[in-house]
């Protein structure tokens, strides 16, 4: 989805500050009609395009450093490059995309939207997971979907040691191998609607050549915390 | 929180320019570590049969060209000094354990920060701008060099307290992170005889580093024993005659990025001080793994 030469307002942050280039950005509101914004030399600088919510599209020339996208609502952004820790922490929804690779603890906490990663993520990806779902083309690393609660994560590559530690009742998929489960991360059952969810997600993500049938399925064993079933309904 | 830089050249042009690029490295790093700063550079080797050292002193105005003609007179060859900031590097002819045998009886009031035969280690609390400009590290080529922003979490901000920390001869130490069984094991280095300066805990890892290098473990292996016998946070950077070595503890609490180009290659804490690199963008740029060691350029680590 490259932008338009038409209407696309560019900043430069070789010269411009991060702090001008996010009151820029949230001069937008959830009303505000769609804009294209194009954001060159980003130089890895922190805290780039965080806080918005309008319906922009952002696209970043470059590698971000931490908190690229965090509180992320409506906006749709694409780095064309690396992304440091935490890219997405928190974002309620909208789309973020990392072309290159993602740092550790990306989509933390994050309650919606959808964060894609083309390279691998690091670390604690997902951690305490709220409700939005990542796709990551790459592998992740250790710790990855610690104490998440809901939403899906979907990995085509491989994950690291200790997936899905405490795990509450987000859904993780993952292509290649998992070097060890976390506590109480066990591997599921692959039913008709985990098939039907994976091939939206995948669909969503724009991921081409994978087959849900390749995926292996792992959650909670609900013996960690204190789960009732006769709560379910309570959970969302 | 601290900050961590490393650059390693691979072309003249980039040596030349290294205390530049050093020093960009650092200003990006400064916010991590706002209350001291230091350097090791790797430069001019000294002559067979002669040695480095560089020395701190405390005093207002150290006659550096008296000692340095102290020098001359015990060890017979001329010993050419370079003074930097509250520092100076003396080139002297005596293999460094007697140099520094002799400096420490006979100049208590000199801190010796490092010796071997390339090695120059420069550091003094306060910012890390200030100690750039102070020092001139723009005026510095070299082969590669370890630069580190502090931000102290559990002991004081003084000169002595900041990095890198010698670990031995051409070798030193940068760490961000914490550790937390530092008193135990200074304890068991003590009966060893490690000596420490302060109370520290990167000292300690320093000291570690020293000991089981003496005791003839590789570099590689010293730094494998870290995981086993350093409990807490860290992301260490080595400097040795040749190279630079990088370990992250195994579950990854505290960043590093790494790039390399056909010019360089370079360790940070962000990728910002990467960044400001010539050809940054077009590196290979990936974040090293945590418990797993990488080094450049060590062929020759004794």
């Amino acid at each position: 989805m490259a932008l338009t030469e038409e209407a696309v307002v560019t900043f430069d942050l070789g010269s411009g500050t991060v702090r001008d280039l996010n009151q820029l950005l949230h001069g937008g509101h959830p009303d505000s009609p769609p804009a294209r914004f194009l954001v060159t030399n980003p130089g890895g600088k922190h805290a780039v395009a965080v806080g918005l919510n309008a319906p922009y599209e952002i696209e970043i020339e470059g590698h971000v450093g931490y908190y690229c996208a965090g509180m992320n609502q409506l906006a749709n952004l694409r780095v064309r490059g690396n992304a440091g820790v935490g890219v997405a922490e928190n974002m309620m929804s909208g789309k973020v995309l990392v072309e290159g690779s993602a740092s550790q603890s990306a989509g933390a906490t994050a309650h919606g939207g959808l964060l894609v990663i083309h390279g691998d993520a690091s670390a604690r990806c997902g951690i305490s997971l709220k409700g939005a779902d990542i796709v990551v083309h790459g592998s992740v690393g250790h710790m990855t979907a610690f104490m998440a609660q809901t939403g899906r994560i979907v990995v085509l590559g491989d994950a690291g040691d200790s997936l899905g530690d405490s795990l509450y009742e987000a859904r993780i998929y993952v292509r290649g191998a998992v070097k060890g489960l976390g506590a109480d991360c066990v591997e599921k059952e692959m039913r008709d609607e985990h098939l039907a969810e994976l091939r939206e997600l995948l669909g969503r993500a724009s991921v081409e050549g994978a087959e849900p049938d390749d995926f292996r399925r792992y959650g909670s064993a609900r013996q960690l915390y204190n789960f009732h079933v006769d709560n379910l309904g309570s959970y969302g | 929180m601290c900050g961590i830089a490393g650059l390693y050249t691979k072309t003249s042009t980039l040596q030349q320019q290294l205390g530049l690029q050093l020093s960009r490295m650092l200003a990006q790093l400064s916010d991590r570590g706002p209350d001291s700063a230091g350097v090791a550079f790797y430069r001019q080797g000294a002559p067979a049969g002669s040695c480095k050292v560089s020395l701190h002193s405390a005093a207002a105005s150290p006659d550096w060209a008296e000692l340095g003609a102290e020098l001359e007179r015990v060890f017979g060859a001329p010993a050419p000094h370079q003074p930097r900031g509250s520092h100076a590097t003396f080139v002297i002819g005596a293999e460094p354990e007697d140099a520094q045998a002799w400096l420490s009886a006979e100049h208590p009031e000199l801190t010796l920060m490092s010796a071997g035969r390339s090695i120059e280690i420069y550091k003094e609390a306060g910012s890390p701008l200030q100690f750039v400009r102070r020092f001139a590290l723009h005026e510095l080529e070299g082969s590669h060099a370890l630069g580190h922003t502090r931000m102290a979490t559990e002991s004081r901000v003084t000169t002595d307290h900041s990095h890198p920390f010698s670990t031995g001869l051409d070798l030193c130490l940068v760490h961000n992170g914490s550790l937390s069984n530092h008193n135990l094991l200074r304890r068991s280095l003590i009966r060893e005889g490690i000596h420490f300066r302060t109370d520290c805990d990167s000292e300690v890892a320093a000291g570690y580093l020293t000991w089981r290098l003496r005791e003839g473990a590789s570099l590689e292996e010293a730094l494998e024993g870290c995981l086993e016998d350093l409990d807490g946070f860290y992301t260490f950077a080595v400097g040795t005659a040749d190279g630079f070595a990088v370990l992250r503890d195994p579950i990854a609490c505290k960043p590093a990025v790494m790039a390399e180009t056909d010019a360089w290659v370079a360790i940070a804490s962000e990728y910002r001080a990467i960044a400001v690199l010539p050809g940054a963008e077009e590196a290979d740029t990936w974040e090293p793994e945590p418990g797993h060691v990488y080094s450049w350029g060590m062929a020759a680590v004794p």
